[in-house]
């Protein structure tokens, strides 16, 4: 135990000597929690809609400022002609162009009907649909403005919304969470297996086998200094999404630290996983960010709705951690559930944790046979 | 000349030769393509539905048969349980609640307001908006009918209406794998190129093999240039492999000039490694370029419009993306293979992306020393 403790005071000095390092480590996750929680937002707002009015009466000017007022888009141009719609999209800065045809007004009162025609640029189609259907909403308002008198002898439901969790409808509450979750597992296994590989690559791996320290003291000689960095790291971003985001913790901090821990432990043998199997520093820094950046991005619930991706990934994603630690943080953050509510997630980070580290033990005893 | 293609050639058998990279390069990107590209989709269907039916009447059954008609909606379970409801939307297995009070038919049935209680599961902003504008939808097609029979039976005609009709132009079909497949064939060559440039010059100075170059008559900028080429190559392969199994196995349509794309592919690809080898001039161990990377290169992608619309963005990160090659090829490639655009159409971006690979490039040169 006292080799082990100078061990681990070993690995705290090598770290710490490093200035430059030690600043990474705690200033990369901050700054990206702030950067990303600001810029990653996936609604609209100031999106670029073209009109092209050939009707050019009251109503289709009325509708068309109603539709550019309404905040999600700026208006990007007049247009008089189909023709120029294609030059219009080519360019890249109209999103959508709204089509009032000719006798816009006067087909709406004499034949109680007129036809608006919205054609979006598909070539981004989360943009495409957003703008759509807030058109297609403001529409539906014009309408019942128009027809009030018509509408008010009939029985009319008047629905009230409650948007549940996160009243103001503010992008962050999606994303800070899902930015811990990419941030802490790649900066975790990232330091891990360099760590350990740097000392495979130099050669100084022998020189702390033939050590009197056993393999697993090594390793966790190795994890622990990075394990509290990390804990350190996630309090830090814990106590900037309350004070910047004002996303404080609905639900038990003390279940969030757990749970957290547990999180970092798991990304921490994985990172021992990936060094296991590589010989350089280089493969590993390449297994580590780029097979795991791209997965925990698409596959994670980060950004994509899992639930609307097709039957096969929800089954593939399973195996990607980070989905699970998404639904425990958003859970316990920002619904303010208990362990009841979140338990099969957390067995599961369990459960690959204690696969990662009997994976790595079984490696780690091979070599040195 | 003679002398960078001895180091071209130097630095390309240090590539190979570790067994483990060499093939990495091609197949990881292929294989996370061929996996991640169908899977990414914002469309949204399916939404389960919870229903609180205090109100049992054959209106409130008409407008839950309408919902169910729908194909955005999915009635996942119906209750009188208020607290059953929240449980369920808690457990994350329904994302709407409708709560259609007692009273809702009679309220109806008397041509009076009825109220009714949609309550959206927020926490994804974007996805809430989108759920309560189909609820709306729904029940304003509920109203108009009402309102119809109601009129009807006066012996007016309906009321005037706007009606919206809606086309998708280059992506019909809003096939999310057009959008996808370029951004993420770019992520991964620009990871891959950051990456390995950069560790590859680190590596040098970390085991003190830059000392022997150091003392040759190798000149700076023959050195820089040596260490950019290979990887050059080794992104465009990339990415000509990823549009050919793109086109094979996704069909994805390439409207536009070929060689355009592969002309702004290359300028990216300097401007990227000239980052990368000025990070790597300033950092002395593969730790610290690594960790310099990851945050540069994990900015540049979340920023750069592949993933969120770029309008969405606040000013300054809009300013920032200036200076983000990432952001500037994700829009040559958009526009270029789906829309079909020419060098005219996207001048603005061939120039910012000369400009950033010049002097990226004259920056890792400039920082490079020869001397220790």
């Amino acid at each position: 135990m006292k080799r082990f403790v100078a061990f681990v005071r070993k690995e705290f000095l090598h770290i710490f000597r490093d200035i430059r390092t030690l600043i990474i480590i705690f200033g990369i996750p901050v700054a990206q929690i702030l950067i990303f929680g600001f810029v990653v937002r996936t609604d609209i707002k100031n999106a670029g809609v073209a009109i092209m009015d050939l009707s050019q009466d009251d109503v289709s000017r009325k509708l068309a400022d109603k539709i550019i007022s309404s905040g999600f888009f700026l208006n990007s141009g007049y247009l008089s002609s189909y023709n120029e719609i294609e030059t219009e999209f080519r360019k890249g800065d109209t999103r959508a162009v709204i089509v009032f045809g000719e006798n816009f007004g006067r087909n709406l009162i004499r034949e109680g009907k007129a036809v608006m025609n919205i054609i979006a640029d598909g070539s981004d189609p989360n943009a495409a649909t957003l703008i759509t259907n807030y058109t297609m909403a403001i529409v539906r308002d014009f309408n019942i403005e128009i027809a009030g008198s018509a509408f008010s002898g009939s029985g009319v439901i008047v629905p009230e919304v409650k948007m549940f969790y996160n009243p103001n409808l503010e992008s962050h509450f999606m994303f800070v969470p899902g930015v811990i979750t990419l941030i802490l597992i790649l900066i975790c296994a990232l330091m891990t297996s360099v760590t350990i590989s740097r000392e495979k690559e130099f050669g100084t791996m022998e020189v702390l086998l033939v050590s009197p320290l056993r393999p697993v003291q090594i390793i966790l000689g190795k994890v622990t200094p990075y394990f509290l960095l990390s804990f350190i790291n996630v309090i830090l971003i814990l106590l900037m999404s309350w004070i910047v985001f004002d996303l404080p913790v609905k639900g038990s901090l003390l279940l969030l630290l757990a749970e957290t821990m547990l999180y970092i432990l798991m990304s921490l043998s994985l990172g021992i996983l990936i060094s296991t199997i590589s010989d350089t520093m280089q493969q590993a820094i390449f297994i580590s960010f780029l097979g795991l950046m791209l997965p925990t991005i698409i596959l994670s619930g980060f950004i994509f709705p899992l639930e609307n991706m097709h039957q096969v990934y929800n089954l593939v994603s399973m195996i990607v951690p980070p989905r699970y630690f998404i639904i425990i943080i958003k859970n316990i953050m920002i619904k303010g559930t208990g362990l009841m509510f979140v338990w099969k997630e957390t067995l599961a980070i369990l459960l690959m944790t204690v696969l990662f580290i009997s994976i790595s033990i079984h490696k780690f005893r091979l070599r040195l046979e | 000349m003679r002398t960078i293609l001895y180091l071209i050639r130097k630095e390309f058998i240090q590539i190979f030769r570790n067994r483990f990279i060499s093939k990495a390069i091609f197949a990881v990107p292929i294989i996370q393509m061929l996996i991640l590209v169908p899977a990414v989709t914002f469309e949204v269907k399916n939404i389960d539905l919870c229903i609180i039916d205090n109100d049992y009447s054959s209106e409130s059954r008409r407008l839950i048969n309408k919902l169910e008609g729908s194909a955005f909606f999915r009635i996942y379970f119906t209750t009188w349980s208020e607290k059953e409801a929240n449980d369920l939307m808690h457990k994350n297995k329904c994302k709407v609640i409708l709560n259609i009070p007692s009273g809702f038919g009679r309220e109806l049935g008397s041509r009076k307001p009825a109220g009714l209680i949609a309550s959206v599961d927020a926490i994804n902003a974007s996805v809430a908006q989108l759920s309560w504008a189909y609820l709306n939808g729904v029940i304003s097609d509920f109203n108009r009918e009402n309102a119809s029979v109601a009129t009807g039976s006066l012996l007016q005609g309906p009321p005037a209406t706007i009606e919206v009709t809606n086309r998708y132009w280059y992506n019909e079909k809003l096939d999310y794998k057009y959008y996808m497949l370029p951004g993420i064939l770019v992520i991964l060559v620009t990871a891959i190129g950051f990456l390995l440039a950069g560790l590859n010059m680190v590596r040098e100075k970390e085991i003190g093999t830059i000392e022997q170059i150091n003392v040759t008559p190798v000149r700076k900028h023959q050195f820089i240039i040596a260490k950019m080429v290979p990887f050059l190559i080794i992104g465009l392969i990339d990415l000509a492999l990823g549009l050919l199994i793109g086109k094979l196995t996704f069909n994805i349509p390439f409207e536009g000039s070929i060689m355009l794309l592969f002309l702004g592919a290359t300028l990216f690809l300097i401007a990227v490694l000239g980052m990368a080898l000025f990070v790597s001039t300033l950092s002395s161990t593969q730790q610290q370029f690594m960790f310099v990377a990851f945050f540069f290169v994990i900015v540049f992608i979340l920023m750069s419009g592949i993933f969120t619309p770029f309008e969405s963005m606040p000013v300054w990160a809009q300013k920032f993306d200036l200076v983000n090659p990432v952001a500037w090829l994700i829009r040559i490639n958009r526009m270029v293979m789906l829309k079909g655009s020419t060098i005219n159409d996207i001048s603005t971006e061939l120039i910012a992306l000369s400009v950033i690979a010049l002097s990226s490039t004259l920056f890792a040169v400039r920082r490079y020393r020869k001397t220790v």
